[in-house]
């Protein structure tokens, strides 16, 4: 199992900035079709949304590194394993 | 010590705890629901920056707000305490909501009505970000060890009976007042919004009784509070790798799975099924009165066989399930599997209306309505449009002119209208049209069906649709207590709020959005109208990947000691 937890953290790896190049190419796609009356709004709906994916994407990214790590081999059993650094 | 606290107590904290939390998703979710009413008044359809003020209130308040809330109330909750914290998130919900029933409407102040608005929805996400966190946190330290996931799971039922408290009591001031006046400037469209302020002060009194978490209050007492609590949750990879992990193994999947259980349902069967709007919410109503007992069931459950077998099978229903569900939705509402009325009493023709257009008095607007009865014992109306353009301007003195007639008697099918007309000296003219000629018949048909279903069928879709909210109960009711086990008192409501807020704001708040989105990828010439079903790959690719994660990465094991 924590081979495949290993394995599959380069998956997430890589996941991550296909999910971003899709949202850029989706935005791009979307503003180009808008019309002048609703390019504005397509814009700033589209604005939000990178914004908010671009952080969790990079939080896939480093999920995918602590996994491709083995630093999810072992999940804390209490809270000092969390607080002791 | 507060885990041998008998349950008479918990009683008193948990209903003093949920009685506010349901209150924030009571005041959240009526901004929701009467949107089309608040854009009309607000934000007028004719202009561009009213557009993206609007655009600005639904996304920014769901999507980037909440989650922003959660580190700020979270961080707060973890230094000052839980209690005080989220009796500011109350006050501050509730009186963004009173306010926002306050606003004149765009007529009477310009340009200040939507930005106080605005701002006001703002307030209101910002508050619903910090709250849950603090309730389920606050719950969570005072329940005893072996019942968390119960206690706990009387928290997760809120979201859905606030949804219930605003359904109900928007749909009671409708009908108590008529559509014209609910939805007029200072109409019965507001006092949800008022009704808000009384519920607020119940609240605030009700928690003012309550005492700090005694986990909380240790930790003070001992001088062991975290001085900066973002940078202990997210700084820090020991306890940011288990915030990433809840959000990807568990949150985000719960995010979808809630979201199209109760909104994309309803949109589907509203705007795909055509079902009309009262007996749409009222199947809503019925289905998730009876399943929310469900939360605290498996909330419960979770205390014996774990947290995360629950979850994800809850996950696991919905991804194999959800094709199925709304296949049968469309072939339920479908007149092509019903046999109408061979009686032709039973579907009836109103007159049609023809009315020139007030700008445009080349432009003839005609509209027909069909009452269709179907042996089972629904009845389904079409009501068919069309404009039909002239050359010149119409010139008559009459609004309703002419005499017009379908092509054909069936209104099941979708056909275009002709004017009946007679053809003088070459030139063709419309009854009632005089010296007027007509360039084209049809410019953009349109069909606007509205169902309404038989009982069988009705209850059937509520069948359906408490199918879908008892995977949501699956999911949620265990959620508070994983996530505070997840992560140490000291900075639990910082790290459980965070990842909480993404996964059902972002992920699963973008599910209407998103779905919609997948559907025009699938439109075509060929298929104007697209696969209405394809919009579920979305929350389905979402929960997909979600329980991959929450099987391999997650642990079953319940963390009995929260206490550190």
């Amino acid at each position: 199992m924590n081979k495949l937890k290993k394995s599959l953290g380069i998956l997430w790896m890589l996941l991550a900035p296909a999910i971003i190049l899709f949202l850029f190419w989706q935005a791009a796609e979307k503003i180009g079709k808008a019309t002048e009356a609703t390019r504005a709004n397509v814009t700033l709906q589209w604005s939000i949304i990178l914004i908010i994916f671009f952080p969790i994407c990079v939080g896939l990214l480093i999920f995918g590194y602590y996994a491709s790590k083995g630093y999810y081999e072992h999940l804390p059993e209490s809270s000092a394993e969390i607080t002791d650094y | 010590m507060s885990n041998n606290k008998p349950d008479k107590g918990m009683g008193f904290i948990i209903g003093a705890s949920s009685v506010g939390t349901l209150i924030e998703w009571y005041d959240f979710y009526i901004f929701g629901m009467l949107a089309t009413i608040i854009s009309k008044q607000f934000f007028p359809e004719d202009s561009g920056t009213s557009a993206l003020l609007s655009t600005l209130a639904i996304f920014a308040a769901g999507f980037i707000v909440r989650p922003f809330g959660a580190l700020v109330f979270g961080r707060l909750g973890d230094k000052i305490g839980r209690k005080h914290t989220f009796l500011l998130t109350l006050v501050l919900m509730g009186g963004s909501t009173f306010a926002i029933g306050l606003v004149p409407g765009f007529k009477t102040i310009g340009w200040a009505a939507p930005i106080l608005v605005l701002i006001l929805r703002l307030v209101q996400g910002l508050a619903l970000g910090g709250e849950y966190g603090g309730a389920a946190t606050y719950v969570a330290e005072h329940a005893p060890a072996n019942r968390r996931g119960y206690w706990t799971s009387w928290i997760q039922t809120t979201a859905t009976l606030g949804l219930f408290l605003a359904l109900g009591i928007i749909l009671l001031i409708r009908q108590g007042q008529g559509i014209e006046k609910f939805s007029s400037e200072w109409g019965g469209w507001r006092y949800p919004f008022w009704i808000s302020l009384l519920l607020v002060i119940v609240s605030i009194i009700i928690r003012m009784k309550m005492s700090e978490s005694p986990m909380f209050a240790k930790v003070k007492a001992e001088g062991k509070t975290s001085v900066n609590p973002l940078k202990e949750s997210f700084g820090h990879r020991a306890n940011f790798k288990m915030v990433l992990l809840a959000l990807f193994g568990a949150v985000m999947g719960q995010g979808v799975i809630w979201y199209t259980g109760q909104f994309y349902a309803q949109s589907f069967i509203e705007n795909i099924c055509k079902v009309n709007f009262s007996e749409s919410r009222n199947m809503l109503l019925i289905a998730i009165l009876l399943a929310t007992p469900f939360f605290v069931i498996f909330g419960s459950l979770s205390d014996k066989i774990g947290r995360k077998w629950i979850m994800l099978l809850g996950m696991l229903l919905g991804i194999c399930t959800y094709f199925p569900i709304y296949k049968c939705f469309i072939k339920l509402t479908s007149a092509s599997n019903k046999t109408a009325m061979v009686d032709f009493a039973k579907t009836t023709k109103s007159e049609p209306i023809a009315t020139i257009d007030g700008k445009d008095k080349k432009k003839m607007l005609v509209a027909v309505k069909y009452d269709t009865a179907y042996t089972d014992g629904a009845k389904f109306t079409y009501t068919k449009t069309d404009t039909i353009h002239f050359t010149a301007d119409y010139t008559g003195n009459t609004t309703s002119v002419g005499y017009l007639l379908a092509k054909k008697d069936d209104p099941t099918l979708s056909d275009t209208f002709i004017v009946k007309a007679k053809t003088i000296a070459g030139i063709t003219r419309p009854e009632g049209i005089t010296f007027t000629k007509v360039e084209k018949k049809s410019a953009k048909p349109g069909v606007v069906i509205e169902k309404s279903l038989d009982n069988k069928t009705f209850w059937w879709m509520v069948l359906l649709i408490f199918v879908q909210v008892v995977y949501v109960t699956m999911v949620y009711g265990p959620m508070a207590a994983f996530l505070v086990e997840l992560f140490p008192t000291k900075i639990r409501y910082t790290s459980m709020s965070l990842p909480y807020h993404i996964g059902n704001g972002v992920f699963g708040g973008l599910v209407p959005f998103l779905g919609t989105l997948i559907v025009e990828f699938t439109k075509s010439e060929q298929h104007p109208g697209g696969d209405p079903l394809a919009g579920l790959w979305y929350p389905i690719g979402v929960a997909i990947l979600c329980v991959v994660i929450g099987t391999i990465y997650l642990s079953n094991k319940i963390n009995t000691d929260v206490m550190d």
